[in-house]
């Protein structure tokens, strides 16, 4: 697997008129191509700063950001980001919701209804075309908010604590048709969370970043014993209770510096 | 109210008679209030009519339902009446209108220069408390004895607390759906036609329905002090004159445009909230 995604001694300061809080201090790791990593931290770590600099909505105080080896200014990739919950819009319909994004960046041509119904098709929301956000369940709305992204065909996809909103057992199957359709679409992902089952499930790879200012404690490959792993298979390996137990004391530990 | 209930009883056909007991009585309660409703619009016509004719009350100062009614088809036989009708009609639309277009731009100014906004609040502060009416006369020494008066004065009434009302829900518009545009490519325009723009649209017809009110308010303050034609001039003449029966009829006929023209923006409104 080649190098995708570089984070180069990143750190980030936020700026108020009560003071300066700094974010995150001197992060650096990299994703390859066809990764899903995980993330996790104690809450307020900057997780979510982190995504926002991937994405570009913020600039770092410090460090650079390098896609496939350019900085990613210039480097002209596209970057999608879910956020915490799925913000469908509630004056439109699921076929204009999910082409919000082609819409935004002009890319919505006669042709690209083919592609659309064709997603919209795959993942059971075809049916629900011409239905209004408030008539679909979670997992529906968090599919839509799915496709919405991978419309632009991004090379990275930033999941920021996607399921965070949904009930535990809506969490469990989004969770599962989430990561499957990322897998099928071959994407490259990035998952946030405070979840530490949800990331050993989902991921190849956990980093655990520390209590704020947030910095790199440990990165740790997932090598799970079973075939045909799912999220929800995932989580009866015997390997599992390990990782999880790696994982909390790694936050624990971080807690209590506190 | 009425179709509602049939709808309601008629549906009902293979229901419990506890469910069946509940609605009717729900009905029976409706039908109550309508009647109680009506009874009292009839008892106080019924009683300014009498007592006008038995002497409790002068019809010259107080006039009488008949005499309204008299003046009313006297005055609408010449087109007169309508005339009058039809110039406050105009003159509070065109009000409308400019308060709610001029409105929303430059709250949509404000939103998208947070500088012009900080810079501009005070004004609008001291502007929106100030008594509108006691612009009135600086308009009329200003603009002349005429529409434009009245329009101006009208205008002034409504739109300062548009813009403040607009300003204050552009920015309510929730952080995460902005920041969903930025991450899908968009810049600000995109924020403002994808998000701001359609989300406010209930929170615009709302103030639709409040201004709509103003500005019949404003047209008629401005009629009062401007105006040869119009419905508020007809209040002002017919009581200088002491034809209480013009400034009763007229202010019967406020009553029902204003009624009127809120029902529209109503029906407007049931239409865009699903």
């Amino acid at each position: 697997m080649s190098e995708l995604l570089r984070i180069d001694h990143i750190s980030h300061t936020y700026h108020s008129l009560e003071g300066e809080t700094p974010a995150l201090l001197d992060v650096s790791f990299h994703v390859n191509d066809g990764e899903f990593l995980g993330i996790v931290g104690p809450s307020g770590c900057g997780k979510s700063t982190l995504l926002s600099l991937i994405a570009g909505l913020l600039t770092p105080s410090s460090g650079s950001i390098y896609i496939n080896g350019k900085d990613i200014k210039s480097s002209g990739k596209n970057i999608g980001y879910m956020l915490q919950k799925d913000h469908l819009l509630d004056w439109r319909n699921t076929l204009r919701n999910v082409t919000l994004g082609m819409e935004i960046q002009h890319k919505l041509t006669d042709n690209s209804y083919a592609q659309i119904n064709d997603l919209l098709n795959t993942y059971g929301l075809v049916t629900f075309k011409n239905s209004y956000p408030y008539e679909l369940s979670g997992g529906m709305r968090q599919r839509a908010a799915l496709i919405r992204t991978l419309l632009l065909e991004p090379d990275i996809l930033l999941l920021d604590e996607p399921f965070s909103s949904l009930d535990y057992q809506t969490r469990l199957e989004v969770a599962d048709d989430i990561w499957d359709i990322i897998r099928k679409e071959k994407k490259t992902a990035i998952l946030i969370t405070h979840d530490i089952s949800e990331a050993i499930s989902m991921s190849d790879r956990v980093i655990v970043l520390s209590d704020r200012p947030g910095t790199v404690k440990r990165i740790i490959d997932i090598n799970l014993s079973i075939s045909d792993r799912t999220p929800f298979v995932a989580r009866s390996a015997p390997e599992f209770k390990d990782y999880f137990n790696l994982i909390w004391k790694e936050l624990d530990h971080s807690e209590q510096k506190k | 109210m009425s179709r509602k209930n049939k709808k309601i009883s008629s549906s009902g056909l293979n229901l419990s008679a506890a469910q069946k007991a509940f609605v009717r009585k729900h009905v029976v309660q409706q039908r109550r209030i309508r009647i109680f409703q009506i009874i009292i619009l009839i008892g106080f016509i019924a009683f300014w009519e009498i007592s006008t004719h038995i002497g409790i009350v002068d019809s010259f100062i107080f006039s009488s339902p008949s005499g309204v009614i008299k003046t009313m088809i006297d005055m609408s036989q010449g087109g007169e009446l309508f005339y009058h009708i039809g110039i406050t009609l105009l003159e509070t639309l065109i009000s409308f209108a400019i308060v709610n277009i001029v409105g929303i731009f430059v709250a949509v100014i404000l939103w998208w220069n947070h500088s012009i906004s900080k810079v501009l609040e005070p004004y609008l502060i001291v502007l929106n408390s100030l008594p509108k009416s006691a612009l009135a006369p600086l308009f009329i020494v200003w603009l002349g004895n005429n529409m434009k008066t009245i329009i101006v004065a009208a205008v002034s009434v409504a739109i300062f607390g548009t813009i403040i009302t607009m300003y204050s829900n552009f920015k309510a518009v929730e952080q995460d759906k902005i920041k969903l545009i930025y991450t899908l490519g968009g810049n600000k325009k995109d924020v403002l036609f994808k998000v701001v723009l359609p989300s406010n649209i209930p929170s615009m017809i709302s103030l639709m329905k409040v201004n709509i009110g103003l500005s019949l308010v404003g047209v008629i303050i401005g009629e009062f002090l401007a105006a040869k034609s119009g419905l508020g001039y007809l209040i002002i003449y017919g009581s200088q004159v002491f034809k209480l029966s013009w400034v009763i009829m007229s202010i019967v006929i406020l009553c029902i445009v204003a009624t009127g023209l809120y029902k529209i923006l109503t029906y407007f409104e049931k239409k865009y909230s699903r």
